[in-house]
């Protein structure tokens, strides 16, 4: 799971290092596009959901669980929703991949390629249908989904100044920040 | 339209502001402090309405003082402020939004560290080097761009400060007159200047 690092007003670029992925457990993250605000207030109901839902199952929320449940809180403010669309990756309990993406008032798509989401998904649609292959490697995936990012953000005048990507593994994470253009 | 400045130096914070108060084409005050207290070591510069300036620059003080009055002393860190104030803010966005731009800044004692948060009135927090609200950010973040770096002394943050009010005298169309500057560090809130003095009613 991979994004840019922009935090602007408008055209106004406010920060170069703000976090828009945000891990829930060691197999699970989620990242939120969108406004600002939202995406911090999503990130907190989402943590205080998750950590619930463990310290009274004494157990780790399935990846399909979670996207269930992100889902039903954007539709909870259908008529005045949460700017943010989500996707979220991870690993199920057999630590097969698990992809979503949604829209801002929930309405799910499960992939098993890849999901985009943003100012530039286009984009990123173009970028991820040419270079996506199944059966990649972490480390060939990881070249691609940055390539991927890389070159649909420097098409959008407001994605970019910075990525960082994480590569979601059984054994654990591992995280790179990724150097770009930084205009 | 407020212009609310603010960056990070070694060892503290400093936050300045215009002092206009004015609605449309009216000026009612040329003396306003705009750079609210929090605490001993913490302050919030608020751009806005006044009467959102004045109501919400009220209530998160009084919260900020409560928590020390209700936890024996213990003090909120400059980042559990600047998280309260976001939370209000955001709490309040779907209600009746209260429409400040903040920076917020200022100095733990107990870590030795100081702390700027940019936040606009949609409540998105952020932790920055230096900031701008207002339309004085297009004259003023490439300023901060080219000037600032890690490890500024107070004197070398002041004269940061005082060539982006030069530029906005210059080249900003609204004629901003009088600007408050306050610093904070380990000593402290304090007031370095001021074009015109807030306690004269």
């Amino acid at each position: 799971i991979a994004s840019d690092t922009r935090l602007g007003i408008n055209f106004q670029t406010v920060a170069t290092d703000f976090k828009k992925v945000f891990k829930m457990n060691d197999k699970l993250y989620v990242g939120l596009a969108g406004l600002a605000t939202d995406v911090q207030t999503l990130d907190q109901l989402l943590r205080f959901r998750n950590e619930l839902y463990e310290l009274r199952e004494e157990r780790k929320m399935k990846p399909e669980t979670f996207s269930n449940l992100l889902s039903t809180m954007l539709y909870e403010k259908r008529f005045g929703p949460y700017f943010c669309e989500p996707i979220v990756a991870g690993l199920d309990s057999k630590n097969k991949p698990f992809l979503s993406g949604m829209d801002l008032i929930g309405a799910t798509v499960i992939a098993d390629d890849f999901v985009v989401s943003g100012s530039c998904a286009e984009n990123l649609f173009g970028m991820c249908e040419s270079l996506y292959k199944p059966d990649l490697e972490p480390e060939e995936l990881f070249e691609t989904i940055s390539q991927c990012l890389l070159a649909a953000v420097d098409r959008d005048a407001l994605s970019g100044w910075g990525g960082v990507v994480h590569v979601i593994k059984p054994e654990g994470v591992i995280s790179r920040e990724l150097k770009g253009r930084q205009d | 339209m407020d212009t609310v400045f603010a960056l990070r130096y070694d060892g503290g914070v400093i936050i300045a502001a215009d002092q206009a108060n004015a609605r449309s084409i009216l000026v009612y005050q040329d003396n306003l402090d705009k750079i609210v207290p929090l605490s001993s070591h913490s302050m919030m510069g608020v751009s806005g309405p006044n009467s959102d300036l004045v109501n919400f620059s009220d209530y998160v003080k009084a919260n900020i003082a409560l928590y020390e009055l209700s936890n024996n002393g213990s003090t909120l860190t400059t980042e559990a402020q600047a998280n309260f104030v976001r939370g209000t803010l955001a709490t309040a966005l779907r209600k009746g939004p209260y429409q400040v731009n903040i920076l917020l800044g200022g100095y733990d004692v107990k870590t030795d560290k100081n702390g700027l948060y940019f936040m606009d009135y949609m409540a998105c927090m952020h932790p920055v080097n230096f900031g701008v609200q207002g339309h004085a950010s297009n004259f003023c973040l490439s300023i901060f761009d080219r000037d600032w770096k890690e490890g500024l002394t107070e004197e070398q943050g002041i004269a940061i400060i005082e060539k982006c009010i030069n530029e906005l005298k210059i080249r900003f169309l609204i004629a901003q007159t009088n600007f408050i500057i306050k610093t904070v560090d380990k000593k402290g809130v304090r007031t370095v200047s001021f074009g015109s003095d807030p306690a004269d009613t």
